[in-house]
């Protein structure tokens, strides 16, 4: 393709109309040579199913945008009517509950994928080699990966959303000094509430997607500046291999690897539909909140820190482990890359792994032991599966607005309002409309005996308005005035 | 790199200079090509389907409200207003909220409901006793007892609503009507 095009560019009159397009197009955006630049990749010792992940990542990543740009077609960040829109997305909309659920599975794909890349970066020493950078950025995805998940988990405002997070804004609490602030900040208050949803809400669907492209950009640019390193025995700055573009073998390896994902998260969504629980009870006190799945190692790890300790636990270890893994490169500087050579870090990254592993077992067995926690946990599982089979409930808005339904006078002046079509100007429950004022919050400014004298002589500036004289019977005049009175 | 030399390479790592490696290659490729395409449009139906769904499950089901028991509207000599509640869905919510309707009989002695909107410009119109007609206060629009334009402005009679008898219950489907058309038009 290269030469023909070289060789032909005196007698573009010969081409066909589409290489003449993408001359032209190339002409004016280097697009053509770009993609080309993409897709020639040099990989160092050939494709290898190995290399999946960090395409896959970026895959799963484009899903769940388009997945979650769709739910935000119907979804309402309030307390008020968050779970109630989740519920309409479920139980209503067309695919509504296939949709939620790929967004829900892929969320869960993320984080597998996510360890198999780390895992597959530090097994293949792939961080070595001038990639401290590349390595760094790949940390901060990770955590902003976690920070999607974490903050995504809320949303529907169901049970298990409103404790697990309760639970989880709470460890922030144990960080000395500047705990209790932050924990204030994220959750916009001192308690979880509405404004904890919003916050969230921004977080995930604004500034931590914006801070993922961000750097998901830096994290192609440094990788494809120290470039793919390739098998585990070759150099990680001079690989000394031969080389096999991206195109073609690896891009079919890595598209099959997406849609064995797709496949596999389709299928699930399809047959294991995501579930909703019931609207979150704030005044509930037995609910036993449990996080995600890839969560619990760490919920059972903070168990094992009560009291003085805690800070060590909660704060001391995660950080010391946290930068032994992003200065990892830095750490370890030898250009050795065969695992079986580098006992210690590998053995010490195992570690971590198998004691996460643990932790997790041994968060199921303690559950399962005690037999009030699994009743527990059986019970809100079978409140969950009820709550799904209810048909959904739609919001109910109006007719009993106002102070109307606690009093009975004001209740009958309700209805004059309505019939004397009072409504048709001042709106309903007096909000209001472009033709009159809103009549709420008027008993404040108001007494009763000012109020009945309005109605009956209106000024001259409300006349001029429109306002009529109110000519009613006594009792129906006390009941309107009870009614105004009542709409504060 | 050069390019020539990286092809040489290519060749020599993945695969081997037969003649049988072109033909697999592009099979493995059209499968998966087809392959995408399936998943992809198996999941894109799902998708439309969920942006279309306002526009689609748009209910046929109207709402009937009860305006009261048929027995004891039977002895109305003039209009009697009634308020009727209506309930409309609105995607996750559902309005409840009280219109007024004018019950009254039609010349053939039967039931009727009129809507109590004036076709003018839309204010509610009041039934005056004294002067057996409804006179509508926002332009006086006049209309006799039952419904039918007499003077000012309006473009038309009350607008009538359909109604049915169930168990001895008058029922009423409310409906708005565009105003200051001479034809009645209902709006959704």
């Amino acid at each position: 393709m290269d030469d023909g095009r070289a060789s032909n560019r005196g007698t573009e009159s010969d081409e066909s109309i589409v290489a003449r397009l993408v001359h032209w197009n190339e002409a004016r955006t280097g697009l053509n040579s770009l993609l080309r630049h993409a897709l020639d990749e040099p990989i160092p010792g050939g494709a290898r199913l190995a290399y999946v992940f960090g395409s896959a990542l970026l895959f799963l990543f484009l899903s769940q945008i388009v997945t979650g740009v769709f739910l935000a077609m119907y979804y309402v960040p309030s307390a008020d009517h968050a779970h109630t829109t989740v519920s309409y997305i479920t139980k209503e909309v067309s695919g509504g509950s296939f949709l939620r659920s790929i967004h829900s599975y892929g969320s869960s794909a993320i984080v597998i994928v996510l360890l198999l890349h780390v895992i597959q970066t530090f097994m293949y020493g792939s961080y070595k080699g001038r990639r401290e950078l590349l390595w760094i950025v790949g940390c901060i995805l990770f955590a902003l990966m976690l920070g999607m998940a974490f903050t995504g988990y809320l949303l529907p405002w169901d049970q298990k959303a409103y404790f697990a997070t309760t639970v989880g804004t709470n460890i922030l609490s144990e960080i000395p000094v500047a705990g209790n602030w932050l924990k204030q900040l994220l959750r916009g208050g001192t308690e979880m509430g509405t404004l904890t949803l919003s916050r969230f809400f921004v977080l995930h669907v604004f500034l931590i997607p914006a801070l993922i492209f961000l750097f998901v950009a830096q994290h192609i640019y440094l990788f494809r500046k120290a470039g793919a390193a390739g098998p585990v025995s070759a150099d990680p700055i001079y690989p000394n291999l031969p080389t096999e573009p991206f195109y073609p073998k690896q891009l079919v390896i890595d598209m099959g690897f997406a849609l064995l994902i797709v496949v596999v998260i389709g299928f699930l969504a399809w047959r294991i539909p995501t579930m909703l629980g019931p609207k979150a009870d704030p005044s509930e006190t037995v609910f036993l909140p449990r996080p995600e799945w890839y969560y619990i190692p760490v919920f059972q790890y903070l168990k094992y820190w009560r009291g003085s300790t805690s800070v060590i636990g909660i704060l001391v270890i995660p950080a010391i482990l946290g930068l032994l893994l992003v200065g990892l490169p830095f750490f370890d500087r030898s250009l050795e890359r065969r695992p079986w050579k580098r006992p210690f870090s590998v053995g010490a990254f195992t570690a971590v792994f198998v004691a996460l592993g643990f932790f997790g077992v041994q968060s199921h067995r303690e559950d399962m032991q005690s037999p009030g926690v699994a009743a527990q946990l059986r019970k809100q599982r079978q409140h969950e599966e009820e709550f799904m089979k209810e048909p959904f409930q739609p919001e109910v808005v109006g007719a009993s607005a106002g102070g109307a339904a606690t009093n009975p006078l004001a209740g009958k002046g309700q209805s004059l309002f309505t019939a004397q079509g009072c409504d048709a100007c001042h709106g309903e429950n007096g909000t209001g409309t472009a033709a009159a004022p809103k009549l709420t919050r008027i008993g404040i400014k108001y007494d009763s005996a000012k109020l009945e004298s309005l109605l009956k002589s209106p000024t001259s500036n409300m006349q001029l308005a429109g306002m009529q004289p109110v000519d009613m019977k006594q009792d129906d005049l006390d009941a309107l005035v009870a009614y105004l009175q009542s709409l504060n | 790199m050069h390019r020539d030399q990286q092809r040489a390479n290519d060749q020599s790592i993945c695969s081997p200079p037969d003649a049988g490696s072109p033909p697999r290659r592009s099979f493995l490729g059209g499968l998966l090509a087809a392959g995408t395409a399936g998943v992809g449009a198996l999941l894109i139906i799902p998708v439309i389907r969920f942006v279309l769904h306002p526009v689609l499950a748009t209910t046929t089901e109207k709402s009937w409200s009860e305006v009261g028991k048929v027995d004891e509207l039977q002895s109305i000599t003039v209009p009697v207003q009634k308020l009727v509640q209506i309930e409309q869905l609105d995607g996750w919510r559902r309005t409840v909220s009280q219109k007024p309707v004018y019950v009254l009989k039609n010349s053939a002695g039967q039931l009727a409901v009129l809507s109590a909107v004036c076709t003018h410009l839309g204010c509610t119109v009041p039934w005056i006793d004294k002067q057996n007609k409804f006179v509508c206060p926002c332009h006086q629009a006049v209309f006799n007892p039952e419904g039918r334009l007499i003077g000012g402005p309006a473009p038309r009679s009350m607008d009538v609503l359909p109604t049915k008898v169930e168990q001895g219950v008058l029922k009423v489907q409310y409906q708005f009507f565009r105003q200051l058309t001479p034809k009645k038009e209902a709006v959704a």
